[in-house]
């Protein structure tokens, strides 16, 4: 799992599409869960899908995989296609699944578990080598019901893995974990990548998809609305920094925007929010606007801009509704 | 230290999986083994029933019959008699007046009353009670061989109690239909709709697990628990009660697998669809109610009317009661029991294409 794959081969491996879709909708009586995905994710990188609750990443992953119908569009894995109806085998041995909602029977073992999953596949890992790498060797003989969340879920992550998968979906992996889960279960994604394997995850915690991600879609209301490396979606914003700050009178935005070195303004209730590229020039002019419009400032904070800030920038809305 | 690097080593130990069906039907035997209430329900209850049921309609030995005497209590003609008639095996007689004797025949609690005259008797009974004509039979042939008649015919008399006659012979094979619908109805029905709200179905169906895989792990875990609990049934009837199958164990065998097949088909019809607990629930109890009611588990379902008689027989539980009766306590070949049989297969058919038809894996 762990051979490591020179630069030069990795570069190779960028030209090759693991993963392609085109146009892919999917309506539900009430509302259209995506509305024209276009994707496309290269052998060896991870792909994070990242969107607010209801943005649509659990119906685009599920038609990807090949378990909901899509109403219109075509999904291309590792050069096939879905048969509707048809005998898929060839193709789920060549991939792993991990969904946002399955709860694993309580009743049996972690390793009986990983047993029967292994049994499905022609080909895969050993299940102690898998228990080994989601770090449940203590939990072997645990039944299901018995583990915690930060081990239900790395189990649910291994019945992925144990097939030695080449494509990977991980639908919201680290939901609901506490950083320590959550840290380990990068971990053990980071080191399939690192084995050359190719990943899609969703997720909505805006510093899993820039610590893991190679790319990143960022999806509302079933669209892509920004695509691209962490990286350059944060430098889109034309920004480095933010300053978010709250004032005992309300002010005028126009000025604000007008400020030097002031990209974008967001305000979210009573707190302003604003991108700047250079924050040793934006903040003065900032203080003397607010004691220009006669407020005082109540509080201020500053930080690196990040995807949670291209997201607020693009929607201005937040990705966790708190 | 030590005691850990010896722990690595011993998780080196490699894991091999076996066949996909085997490592399903495993799970399916493990998850139920381990859920101590279906064991209950599956194992210990339909014993317990049969233990219940078969003691509190247990044939007793043939009661004396009670035999009251009218005369007031001084008269030594009365106690004469009474010494008698109670000297016989069969009969218990009391000495009692005349109303209270009237009301004794009346309410049934003797069978006959013997009135003593100087030197006649007179018999009081109600001809249409069986039990009061059998009395005044046996009262009659007492008093008069008491008087010096004798038997002129040598008799040999041989006791027969039959077995296959007994309510814990008709109770036993409805015990075991009842519990292989119940079971093939639970056990299915629950398992694969959990499954599925849990999201279990839609996870395998990721994988290239065989469909017919999964469905035939049911099949081959019913048919081991099919088999302990029929036997735990049959053994206890017979160690209890001295229960005997009198037909041939291979047409039980083939019996109990096709009525296990047949409601598990049920089973996975009535789990094709449903996604939450509360809507199999309901279903399944709009099933199975009306053959708890109808089937013939308790009494003999040809107590129902004329006109609902066709539809009771095309019941699945009827059959299979049916089918188990003739074979268990009339010792009857299969070959006789093809309308039943056929019954049974219909319904094993019919609900195993519609089930694979319509079952949704999400
Ligand atoms: N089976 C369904 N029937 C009807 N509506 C559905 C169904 N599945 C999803 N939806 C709707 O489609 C929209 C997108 O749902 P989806 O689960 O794809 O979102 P998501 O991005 O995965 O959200 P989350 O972060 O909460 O998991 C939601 O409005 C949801 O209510
Ligand atoms: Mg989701």
């Amino acid at each position: 799992m762990s051979t490591q794959v020179s630069p030069a081969a990795a570069a190779v491996a960028r030209q090759r599409v693991a993963l392609r879709c085109l146009g892919l909708v999917k309506r539900f009586t009430d509302v259209t869960a995506v509305n024209g995905v276009d994707l496309q994710v290269y052998a060896g990188e991870c792909f994070g899908l990242l969107g607010p609750n209801g943005a649509g990443k659990t119906t685009t992953v599920e038609i990807l995989e090949g378990l909901t119908p899509s109403d219109e569009g075509t999904v291309e894995l590792l050069g096939q296609n879905w048969n509707s109806g048809r005998d898929n085998r060839a193709l789920r041995e060549r991939i792993g699944v991990q969904l946002q909602e399955t709860q694993l029977a309580e009743k049996v073992t972690v390793v009986e578990t990983l047993r029967l999953f292994r049994s499905f596949y022609a080909r895969g890992h050993d299940v102690e080598e898998v228990i080994r790498t989601v770090a449940l060797e203590e939990k072997r003989n645990a039944r299901v019901g018995k583990l915690s969340g930060g081990q239900k879920q790395r189990l649910a992550v291994a019945c992925a893995l144990v097939s030695d998968p080449e494509l990977l979906f991980l639908d919201e992996p680290t939901t609901g974990l506490d950083p320590q889960a959550r840290l380990s279960l990068w971990d053990i994604v980071e080191r399939f990548r690192d084995g050359g394997g190719t990943i899609l995850l969703t997720t909505h915690y805006m510093e899993e998809a820039t610590r893991l991600c190679d790319r990143v879609a960022i999806m509302d209301h079933g669209k892509v609305i920004a695509l691209g490396t962490p990286a350059e979606l944060i430098e889109s914003l034309g920004a480095d920094q933010v300053i978010e700050f709250s004032v005992t009178n309300p002010l005028t935005d126009e000025p604000l925007t007008n400020l030097p070195a002031v990209t974008n303004l967001h305000k979210r209730g009573d707190v302003y929010a604003l991108t700047v590229s250079e924050i040793g020039v934006a903040l003065p002019g900032l203080l003397a606007e607010i004691k220009r419009q006669q407020s005082e400032l109540v509080t201020l904070t500053t930080h690196q801009a990040t995807l949670e800030d291209v997201f607020v920038s693009l929607t201005g809305r937040m990705l966790r509704d708190s | 230290m030590i005691a850990e690097a010896k722990e690595t080593r011993a998780s080196e130990v490699k894991s091999q999986s076996l066949h996909p069906l085997f490592e399903l039907t495993a799970m399916r035997v493990r998850e139920f083994l381990r859920e101590k209430e279906a064991v209950f329900w599956v194992f210990v209850f339909p014993v317990l029933m049969t233990f219940a049921l078969g003691i509190a309609f247990r044939n007793t030995a043939p009661e004396k019959t009670p035999v009251a005497i009218e005369a007031s209590t001084t008269d030594t003609r009365a106690s004469e008699l009474a010494g008698v008639l109670s000297r016989s095996e069969e009969i218990t007689a009391t000495v009692v007046t005349p109303d209270e004797a009237s009301r004794a025949l009346r309410s049934g609690k003797v069978s006959i009353v013997v009135k003593p005259q100087d030197d006649t008797f007179e018999y009081r009974f109600d001809p249409t009670r069986p039990e009061s004509r059998a009395a005044r039979l046996l009262v009659d042939d007492v008093l008069q061989r008491g008087k010096g008649r004798t038997d002129v015919a040598q008799i040999a008399e041989q006791k027969v109690t039959e077995p296959g006659a007994r309510y814990v012979d008709f109770l036993v094979p409805g015990l075991i239909g009842m519990n292989m619908m119940g079971s093939g109805l639970w056990g299915l029905g629950f398992t694969i709709v959990i499954a599925r709200s849990r999201k279990l179905l839609k996870r395998f169906a990721a994988t290239p697990m065989r469909r017919s895989h999964y469905l035939l792990s049911f099949m081959l875990s019913r048919l081991i628990f099919l088999v302990l609990e029929v036997a735990a049934v049959i053994v206890f009837a017979a160690l209890a009660f001295g229960f005997t199958v009198r037909g041939s164990w291979l047409s039980l065998g083939l019996i109990t697998v096709l009525g296990g097949f047949t409601f598990s088909g049920i089973g996975l019809l009535v789990a094709a669809r449903p996604t939450t607990i509360e809507g199999v629930s309901g279903l399944m109890n709009f099933i199975m109610l009306p053959m708890w009611l109808l089937s013939g588990t308790f009494f003999s379902s040809e107590r129902f009317p004329e006109v609902l008689q066709p539809f009771i027989k095309a019941l699945p539980l009827t059959a299979l009661n049916d089918v188990l009766r003739a074979l268990m306590n009339e010792g009857a070949t299969l070959a006789s029991m093809w309308i039943p049989i056929s019954v049974l297969l219909a319904w094993c058919l019919i609900s195993f294409v519609v089930a694979l038809k319509i079952f949704k894996w999400q």
